[in-house]
């Protein structure tokens, strides 16, 4: 059991702004985030509000643009599932449907999958981690096998959402309501480098919820998929993915997203890998080349080296996969 | 089960009778203000915007469990598993990891399979939600929870009920689930055992005599 907390049940976005302003208020969205790290005492609340009586944060509806927008409360059975997604996305509803389990997927959303908290043990376990307001690290002398290779500073998670890269590659943002009114923060921005800030995991500010996620229009020869390598195949969290997004014409690479799952504290562009594959055949040569290159900077810890490899042989096989056939 | 054990309540240390328990909870010092989706005799919902519900404190809620409408006591903070099992002695969804990890706790909201343990009671208010329990015929068992006994479905069985109940909505939403739709609607929850096989081929079974 978890230690007592209030209830909120707001009916509108401008209600669930004001139930936030009361200290240590947090929002419910499906919960399978919020509760586990409650009855784990990762974090305490005095207040839950919950988003589940607001109107219209559910379901996937079309933009003027040809783009989607995706309804923060939408859950990632639903996005999953859905037609047009997967006709426009691909890559997007792979990645839902390789979150978590399917009953998690009934009940988690998009919005909850962008904001849940890490994964590491340290920090979901009794120890005063540097993300909790402690001191340090505890996985750079320690349990290290399925942390981070890139981005690391100070702390060493990955971040455990599926759906963040695959939204990335996708250059999706998200609409964001808050105090100050709405706003509208790209998903490469969403997400706070533990360079910048170790104790925080999104530029959200206190008041603020996402309401909705919007997609551009899938360009003219879209290739867009999502790869989750786990150590069981049931349901696991990855220890390496990949969301790509690219256009091709003919077998030569337009424009070009990489984005890396399980590999960094944030979902991970690699920018100099997108370089190699840009203007560039889908060759072997160039897929070795973009494989490399996005590991170049790679830091293994004392137990994940073998995350190098893994991203390497993932990316040569992923990307053979988009070319022409 | 009778209906004395399963409304027991407790509430600052006085174990309240069923009758009591109605009669407080009729007069509940808490207002709990469900909207109108949450169903009648909740007159006070259409002018409240919003529902506060204090920490610490009980209300009443109602809720539709296997049919029936059970009105009881709870506190923000419990979990739907918590108040089957403890509260209205529904003990079919079992307590396993309390983390979303095992499917034990698995039931069905508005015939969709959901972990009990990741649910607070709050939040299942207005939904409909079904245990093993609710699949049974008076004292026969249900076809898929008879599919399990005819297929070795189970060792210890201590999963059981929660593969019972990820099938049932397996079903309900797919009545001819191929074997690897099977695997995957199924791999939310662990058996310890490792009966799989025999799982997959109870859930098999179960399929062949909905449809015929
Ligand atoms: C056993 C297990 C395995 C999992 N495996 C995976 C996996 O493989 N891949 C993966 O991607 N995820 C995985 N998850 C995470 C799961 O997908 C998330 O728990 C879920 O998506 C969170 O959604 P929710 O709606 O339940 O969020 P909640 O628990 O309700 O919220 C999570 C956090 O986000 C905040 N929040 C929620 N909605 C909003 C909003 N609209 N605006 C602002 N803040 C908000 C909450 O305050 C809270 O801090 C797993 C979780 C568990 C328990
Ligand atoms: S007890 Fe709910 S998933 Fe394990
Ligand atoms: S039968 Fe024992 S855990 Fe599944």
């Amino acid at each position: 059991m978890t230690t007592p907390f209030s209830y909120v049940r707001p009916r509108s976005v401008a209600d669930v702004i004001s139930s936030l302003e009361a200290e240590g208020a947090t929002i419910h969205a499906g919960g399978t985030d919020l509760l586990g790290c409650l009855r784990d005492g990762v974090y305490a609340v005095d207040t839950v509000v919950s988003l589940g009586d607001v109107e219209g944060l559910a379901g996937v509806r079309e933009l003027k643009d040809g783009g989607l927008a995706v309804g923060a409360m939408t859950t990632i059975t639903d996005l999953a599932g859905h037609a047009t997604v997967a006709g426009r996305y691909p890559g997007l509803a792979q990645a839902a449907a390789a979150v978590a389990s399917p009953q998690l997927r009934h009940q988690g959303t998009v919005g909850g999958n962008l904001c849940q908290k890490p994964r590491c043990w340290y920090y979901r376990g009794d120890f005063p981690c540097l993300r909790k307001g402690g001191y340090k690290c505890f996985a750079v002398n320690g349990e290290n096998q399925h942390h981070a290779i890139l981005g690391g500073a100070q702390c060493f998670i990955v971040h455990p959402s599926d759906l963040a890269p695959a939204l990335m590659a996708l250059d999706a943002a998200a609409i964001i309501d808050g105090p100050a009114g709405t706003r509208r923060v790209a998903v490469a921005d969403l997400h706070v480098a533990p360079a910048e800030d170790p104790t925080r995991e999104t530029v959200l500010e206190p008041g603020e919820v996402i309401t909705e996620v919007r997609i551009p229009a899938p360009p003219a020869g879209l290739y867009n998929s999502y790869r989750k390598i786990r150590t069981r195949r049931s349901w696991d969290f990855a220890i390496a993915g990949c969301a790509l997004a690219l256009t091709l014409d003919g077998d030569t690479v337009r424009q070009a997203r990489v984005v890396l799952a399980a590999a960094a504290p944030v979902p991970w562009r690699s920018t100099a890998a997108e370089d190699v594959l840009r203007g560039n055949p889908l060759d072997d040569a160039h897929i070795r080349d973009a494989a490399e290159t996005a590991m170049a900077d790679a830091v293994p810890m004392t137990h994940n080296a073998y995350k190098v490899p893994l991203f390497k042989g993932m990316l040569i096989e992923e990307l053979a996969k988009a070319r022409p056939r | 089960m009778t209906d004395d054990t399963r409304d027991g309540h407790r509430s600052g240390g006085q174990e309240l009778s069923r009758r009591a328990f109605i009669k407080t909870s009729g007069m509940g010092t808490v207002a709990f203000a469900m909207g109108p989706a949450y169903g009648a005799g909740q007159a006070a919902a259409d002018e409240e915007t919003e529902t506060r519900l204090e920490a610490g404190e009980t209300v009443p809620i109602t809720l539709h469990i296997n049919g029936r409408s059970e009105r009881l006591l709870v506190e923000p903070r419990w979990s739907l598993l918590f108040v089957l099992r403890e509260r209205l002695g529904l003990t079919a969804a079992k307590v396993g990891c309390e983390r979303g990890e095992c499917g034990s706790c698995t039931v069905l909201l508005d015939d969709v399979p959901r972990y009990a343990c990741m649910t607070l009671a709050v939040e299942a208010v207005g939904r409909r939600i079904e245990t093993a329990e609710g699949l049974m015929d008076g004292e026969t068992l249900g076809q898929v929870q008879a599919s399990f006994v005819k297929e070795d479905g189970l060792q210890c069985g201590y999963c059981t009920p929660g593969q019972v109940m990820a099938a049932e909505g397996l079903l309900r939403r797919n009545p001819s689930p191929g074997r690897d739709e099977i695997r995957h609607a199924m791999s939310g929850n662990l058996c310890r055992c490792g009966a799989y096989a025999h799982i997959f081929n109870a859930v098999e079974d179960a399929a062949r005599h909905r449809k015929g």
